[in-house]
């Protein structure tokens, strides 16, 4: 019996990036309801996770002189996979990382315009590490389960995102529609709910939405920085008219304004498109896929429910994650596994499963480009390609083998796990890693050949050789398998 | 004449025909299409909406240079490849020097204000339509996919390859599911322990890839995946020794390329290969002749595919390819405050190869932006499509590919293609 079938595991999976054997039995001292709780109310806990980077009970990083998560990519790559296996808040990484997707920004575009320090400090600053604005990382997982309607307004004026839909070119006499579009498209109404004439009125909205250098001459020196800044001479003042309602009292016109009043505009205009119907639904949709299931649609009345509580409570997203962690859909076992795992929670779950002692989150950085997944490089502002999009032959090879790396890795430790019992026959040492690892049931022939693998080129006897050899190939037969890209 | 029928037609040997020049149109392309099994189809996307008007360039146009004073490429600069049918005279970016010579070998087909009617300007939805060859519908599958679910089964799982990392919408199919593979060298199976054992391993992943799993088909789609993998894995590790004719530039684009080279010289049996460039998404600082992104992007493009075609030319495999280059949409006839270009209509198709006849197909537009000049849309600010890339498609599946373009594009295009093959 694979231990992935109970229900801790199965929120643990979604809401989280699965569950080492210590945190499983951890939430398994509380109820269900408890921890639901514990992970939505979050903010209870200490968010001290960056504190733990380096102690030798965590996986490791892997530095090139300074270790610069604020400065250099790679390294604002590695904190954050340190996240995902460490942080007490899953559910706010989990987040993090679903508004990433959402709000889908390139660390190669922001960094081709300033460079890559002011890159990476635009795309995964830290708040209070250095001087200026945090990153773009740091407000996904700051507004993690927050109002959408003031993330939306947040990411308008992003640095980072101000950068990559080319708001610096949106000025008043050459409205540029970059933004103007994809804020209707992908970020709230989705196509079909919004015509040309919005996206050109979108684009004036956002004229003089601009970003300035804070401090410093040097963009190469970490202390160098930028913000946003509203360049009211670049505004477009005259009237917006949209063929959707602005105001609460029906207005589809933002009025004629003062350039120095001129912000607003974006302020309005993200606000109505955060409490537009269709993007509750939508939105709904999104979070239908990413926590119930991939393989059917919304439930209609699952996207009604869920709109409603989000445009009952102000575009907030923890009652509304409370509510879908509490619904009947997220805990109908036939949803179990019935979603696609991005790389990151392969990675992240894997790690936690097979374990860390002795392995750095650096190694999983190429397999990860690999996989299809590279961290602050989504493909476009659509983000990436979920699902079944997730599966080539390459990226699914590129699975296999970070099972492989990870394994090998782990040798001594797996071997050392093994308990007496677990080394008597094939069947024992498969049960054995099927409890600590947590693929979806397997069928017959599938769990056969896993079993028959076990046995190929030796007579079993248990011995200390051959369960080390064994040992690190059975899990990477497990963690490869396709019973295991599911969560 | 249903597509089995085309298709047992072809496969039952029209070679036996000697066409005369008074053979209807698909008995020509019935005869070209007779040697299919070794042709090869190399599609390059140009990801994020090329700027037609940068690459090949109405350099007599007035209005060219009043709309884009920032970004215009010098008319002195351009390379001329003379005037096309509406008497409009053209060059290429200058950037664009083997693309040039291959022109002027008459080997380069350039299909101008290539598109279809209300071409969206949503990079996603453009990028769909092109692929799926179906606007009102862009969602369904590839036009490439649909033609790979024409092949007799089962179908080798290297008879595409994507050398991207996505699969992209064109190579979509239902029966067929195309390998990604960005890097050969990447496509392999790692083991913890010695060859011996790591043979073992694959053994077992390979049986546990194949086992039955009743009931649930998205376990079944991963293992498809996986056994695909499995059983193309000692294939593409062949490719990764191959040592090419000539130098190529040394980024991705060149690199994949390379690697399609190294592919058909092998013979490893693929025949449509997916390539793609971005970066093409100019909304600012797009420069012209010299500096700025857009000249970088021409010379990625330009010396990669040179580079390729030369390859290819020095290992005799140019005639038994078709080089088919396509974006999801042009740009604003008009620059942006930024020195750049927004989303637009019409854009410019390529295609090179041995076969190809080479030379200008469709006209220019005329950049005038009186609102009623029929060779622009939308007030005058973007270009219409003159040639429906449907039609360019068509030529290449009857032409080339030798299936009937009419199945597979679920209408009948023909008539309109362009004789670049």
């Amino acid at each position: 019996m694979a231990r992935g079938d109970q229900s801790i595991d199965h929120l643990l999976r979604r809401a989280g990036f699965g569950a080492s054997t210590a945190e499983l039995a951890a939430y398994n001292g509380q109820s269900l309801s408890a921890a639901i709780e514990s992970l939505i109310e979050y903010e209870r806990l200490p968010d001290d996770v960056d504190s733990k980077i380096g102690q030798s009970a965590y996986v490791g990083i892997t530095t090139r002189g300074q270790f610069s998560p604020n400065t250099n990519i790679d390294d604002a790559r590695q904190r954050w996979l340190f996240r995902m296996v460490h942080s007490q808040r899953p559910l706010q990484e989990k987040m993090a990382i679903f508004w990433h997707n959402h709000f889908a920004t390139a660390y190669s575009k922001v960094a081709g315009a300033f460079g890559s320090v002011q890159g990476v400090r635009m795309m995964a600053a830290k708040s209070g590490e250095l001087p200026g604005p945090q990153g773009q990382l740091e407000l996904f997982r700051q507004f993690a389960l927050g109002k959408f309607r003031e993330l939306l307004v947040a990411v308008a004026r992003d640095p980072a995102m101000v950068i990559w839909l080319d708001g610096r070119t949106n000025t008043r006499t050459r409205p540029q529609e970059n933004f103007g579009r994809e804020i209707m498209e992908l970020f709230t109404l989705g196509i079909g709910n919004y015509t040309e004439q919005d996206v050109k009125a979108a684009a004036r909205a956002f004229t003089g939405y601009n970003v300035q250098r804070g401090a410093g001459t040097d963009n190469n020196d970490p202390n160098t920085y930028y913000q946003f800044v509203f360049n009211a001479n670049q505004h477009e003042t005259t009237a917006k008219e949209f063929t959707f309602p602005i105001y609460a009292n029906g207005s589809r016109t933002i009025p004629a304004r003062a350039a120095a009043e001129g912000l607003q505009d974006g302020v309005d205009l993200a606000n109505a498109l955060a409490l537009h119907p269709q993007t509750a639904r939508r939105l709904a949709g999104r979070l239908w896929s990413f926590f119930v299931s991939e393989l059917v649609a919304p439930d209609e009345a699952f996207l009604a429910e869920i709109a409603a509580v989000y445009l009952q409570n102000d575009t907030a997203l923890k009652p509304v994650m409370n509510h879908i962690l509490r619904s009947r859909w997220f805990w109908d076992s036939r949803y179990y596994y019935s979603r696609y795992s991005w790389p990151a929670e392969f990675v992240a779950r894997s790690i936690k499963e097979v374990g860390w002692s002795g392995f750095s989150v650096d190694t999983a950085r190429t397999p990860l480009v690999n996989m299809g997944q590279t961290l602050f490089e989504p493909p476009d502002v659509n983000g990436w390609e979920l699902g079944r999009g997730w599966f080539s032959t390459g990226t699914m090879l590129a699975r296999m083998n970070f099972a492989s790396t990870l394994s090998s890795n782990q040798r001594f430790n797996l071997a050392r796990d093994v308990t007496a019992t677990a080394k008597q026959t094939p069947d024992a040492i498969v049960q054995y890693f099927l409890g600590r690892c947590s693929p979806t049931q397997y069928d017959g022939e599938p769990y056969d050949a896993l079993v028959s693998y076990v046995g190929d080129g030796l007579t079993w006897t248990g011995s200390d050789t051959q369960v080390s050899t064994k040992a690190p190939s059975v899990v990477r037969l497990i963690v490869g398998s396709s019973e295991y890209q599911f969560v | 004449m249903s597509r089995t029928t085309r298709r047992d037609f072809i496969r039952d040997g029209v070679a036996a025909f000697t066409v005369s020049f008074a053979a209807p149109a698909f008995l020509c392309d019935a005869a070209l299409a007779q040697g299919a099994a070794s042709r090869n189809l190399v599609v390059i996307y140009l990801s994020g909406g090329n700027d037609a008007l940068s690459t090949v360039v109405p350099y007599t146009d007035p209005f060219y240079y009043s709309r884009r004073p920032a970004i215009g490429v010098p008319a002195g600069q351009v390379l001329q490849i003379g005037s096309d049918s509406a008497g409009r005279a053209l060059g290429l970016h200058p950037r664009l020097t083997g693309l040039h010579s291959i022109f002027n070998e008459g080997r380069l087909a350039v299909v101008q204000r290539a598109g279809y009617q209300n071409s969206s300007r949503s990079h996603f939805e453009g990028t769909d339509i092109w692929g799926s060859a179906n606007p009102s519908s862009p969602s369904s599958l590839g036009w490439l996919g649909r033609y790979l679910d024409t092949m007799p089964s089962p179908v080798d799982p290297l008879i595409a390859w994507n050398t991207t990392r996505e699969t992209p919408r064109a190579l979509v199919a239902s029966d067929v599911g195309v390998p990604a593979i960005p890097d050969a060298r990447t496509y392999s199976f790692s083991s913890p322990n010695s060859a011996a054992e790591a043979a073992r391993e694959r053994s077992a992943a390979t049986r546990m890839a194949s086992g039955q799993t009743p009931g649930r088909s998205h376990l079944s789609f991963v293992n498809g995946t996986a056994q695909a993998a499995f059983s193309t894995l000692d294939r593409v590790a062949s490719v990764v020794s191959y040592t090419s004719t000539v130098t190529y530039p040394t980024n991705g684009f060149a690199t994949a390329l390379r690697t399609v080279a190294g592919a058909m010289v092998r013979g490893i049996g693929t025949r449509v290969f997916w390539v793609s460039t971005g970066g093409f998404d100019t909304h600012s600082g797009q420069g012209n002749a010299g500096g700025g992104a857009y000249a970088n992007l021409m010379g990625t493009l330009g010396d990669g595919v040179n580079a390729f075609y030369t390859d290819l030319r020095n290992q005799g495999l140019l005639n038994n390819t078709l080089i088919l280059q396509f974006s999801e949409f042009g740009r604003r006839v008009a620059e942006n405050g930024s020195a750049g270009t927004d989303h637009g209509a019409g854009g410019v198709m390529m295609a090179l190869g041995g076969s190809v006849r080479g030379g200008l197909y469709g006209t220019a537009p005329d950049l005038n932006p009186d609102p009623s000049n029929p060779t622009l849309e939308g007030n005058g600010a973007d270009v219409r499509y003159e040639t429906d890339f449907r039609a360019v498609y068509a030529k290449v599946l009857d032409s080339w590919l030798g299936v009937d373009s009419r199945s597979i594009l679920g209408g009948d295009f023909r008539g309109q293609a362009p004789a670049i093959l």
